[in-house]
């Protein structure tokens, strides 16, 4: 798999959205897991609960660092990767499918309009150093 | 390489280059580059420790001799512990205080001989505590910097000692807190039963210029026991599991031994600091160095607030993980009268509240 695949949307705190349709599935890119190293604990909103673009929806915690969580796009949380809070290193292994973090129905679909390509990521990530 | 560390870029260990080809993640430590990590992580390299054998490159600490007939005099006059207890071979660990009682460092002396006696001191704090030994003790004895000549490797881990047996059989300490010397590829080390992780092991202190072939000598020789080398990342979870403190962390020139719960390195007499450490004890400390276990989920981390109801008591100095004992741990100062073991306060994890129980001794001990 590519580091950063083609078909995702991507933030500048490092969160990944898959659009399909209507609904945004989100999680944290490679780059993030490189720097976090060993996750340990990832906290998760619930089902159901209102998420805000660029604003904290969750928290990921390595030995070394914690992390906030942003949202890329406002709306409902749909579905919540549960499993991942029991088994955090799923998210090291497999940052960009078994370790996806929530799925959220949008409010509001043009907010993907701010959101990155791989390739504008990726020289985002350059620019950073 | 012990220059300041205010020049620009940070400082290299004569085995920076081993770390990059050896794939760490190298970072700015305190003005040293140093690995954080290597390949596998810092949770493989934490158990690697506790189960095998790891290597960790601490050529950043300090060296500091003392030499003369009255060095030991000398010594005395600048760490809290009964230097006095020492025999040749023999080393402790220690403070060394400002006359106020702040902990000015903490480290470990060795006595070579009664007039030769080295103490190897934290990294960050190698200029302020060469100053601070002269200041107070150069008129007794020969005091020399030997930080820039000297490597050290730490060797730690249930199998250390084996390692240990095969490449230098005759230079085995025979006990903690011993050393002998040994010549080691064509250098003479002095191999220390000294460790900062809670496990049987030694720190071999080299040369500068010797210390990438003994580097490679226990990565080669070793690879048979398990032996991986480890970072700052896993020296930390290891040491906190073992309840050690980290200078800069959980004690600082603000704080005293007795504080710390160090005043079991506080037997000497005649050093500096002595009137003001035996008055916080004869009074009793008002605060203290405690260990917490996290109920529940959460790390609370080094500045977090610590809570007793929506009062703010004291500070978390270290907090992480704790990949052996389980669950996430910590220490912090609280208020004397809160730090009784079973205590269960609050850590503000950034607006989250997480319990702590105060509890005793270290979270991970090894069976030996």
């Amino acid at each position: 798999m590519a580091e950063y695949p083609d078909d995702l949307r991507y933030t500048k705190e490092h969160e990944w959205a898959r659009v399909e349709g209507n609904r945004v599935t989100v999680g944290i890119t490679q780059f993030a897991v490189d720097a976090l190293g060993d996750i340990t604990q990832v906290d998760l909103p619930k089902e159901g609960e209102a998420v805000t673009k660029d604003s904290i929806f969750g928290t990921v915690e390595s030995v070394k660092a914690v992390s906030d969580l942003f949202s890329p796009v406002s709306g409902k949380v749909m579905k919540v990767n549960d499993p991942i809070t029991d088994s955090p290193e799923t998210v090291n292994e497999d940052c960009y499918d078994e370790g996806w973090m929530i799925v959220v129905e949008m409010s509001n679909p043009s907010e993907l309009d701010a959101l990155m390509n791989a390739a504008q990521y990726e020289e985002y990530l350059k620019e950073q150093g | 390489m012990s220059h300041g560390p205010s020049s620009g870029e940070p400082k290299r260990t004569p085995l920076y280059e081993r770390h990059v080809a050896l794939g760490a993640k190298v970072i700015d430590f305190g003005g040293w580059a140093m690995p954080v990590q290597y390949a596998t992580g810092i949770l493989d390299e934490h158990k690697t420790v506790r189960e095998a054998i790891g290597a960790f490159d601490v050529s950043h600490m300090g060296e500091i001799t003392f030499r003369g007939p009255r060095a030991a005099e000398a010594v005395q006059r600048i760490v809290t512990n009964d230097v006095a207890k020492l025999v040749d071979g023999a080393a402790m660990y220690t403070t060394t205080c400002r006359e106020d009682g702040g902990i000015v460092d903490d480290c470990i002396v060795y006595r070579e001989t009664a007039d030769a006696f080295l103490i190897i001191v934290n990294a960050s704090n190698i200029e302020k505590d060469f100053a601070h030994f002269r200041k107070h003790a150069s008129h007794l004895a020969t005091i020399e910097n030997l930080s820039d000549q000297t490597g050290l490797i730490a060797v730690q881990g249930p199998k250390a000692l084996s390692l240990i047996a095969e490449i230098a059989p005759d230079a085995v300490p025979p006990r903690p807190f011993t050393f002998r010397p040994a010549p080691l590829c064509g250098a003479r080390v002095t191999i220390a039963r000294t460790g900062y992780t809670g496990e049987d092991g030694v720190e071999i202190a080299t040369p500068a210029a010797k210390t990438g072939e003994v580097w490679d000598l226990l990565l080669s020789r070793g690879a048979k026991f398990g032996l991986k080398p480890i970072g700052l990342g896993a020296r930390d979870t290891l040491r906190l599991e073992a309840r050690l403190c980290l200078y800069g962390n959980d004690i600082d020139e603000e704080h005293n031994p007795i504080e710390a719960g160090l005043g079991w390195v506080v037997k000497g007499k005649g050093f500096v600091g002595e009137e003001a450490i035996a008055k916080v004890r004869a009074e009793k400390p008002k605060r203290q160095l405690i260990g917490f276990k996290v109920r529940g989920r959460g790390i609370a981390r080094h500045g977090y607030p610590i809570l007793k109801g929506s009062e703010t008591v004291g500070v978390v100095t270290s907090g992480t993980v704790a990949p052996t004992a389980g669950g996430a741990v910590g220490m912090g100062y609280v208020p004397s009268a809160l730090a009784e073991p079973g205590t269960v306060l609050v850590a503000d994890c950034r607006g989250k509240p997480a319990e702590i129980e105060i509890v005793k001794g270290p979270f991970y001990k090894r069976v030996s």
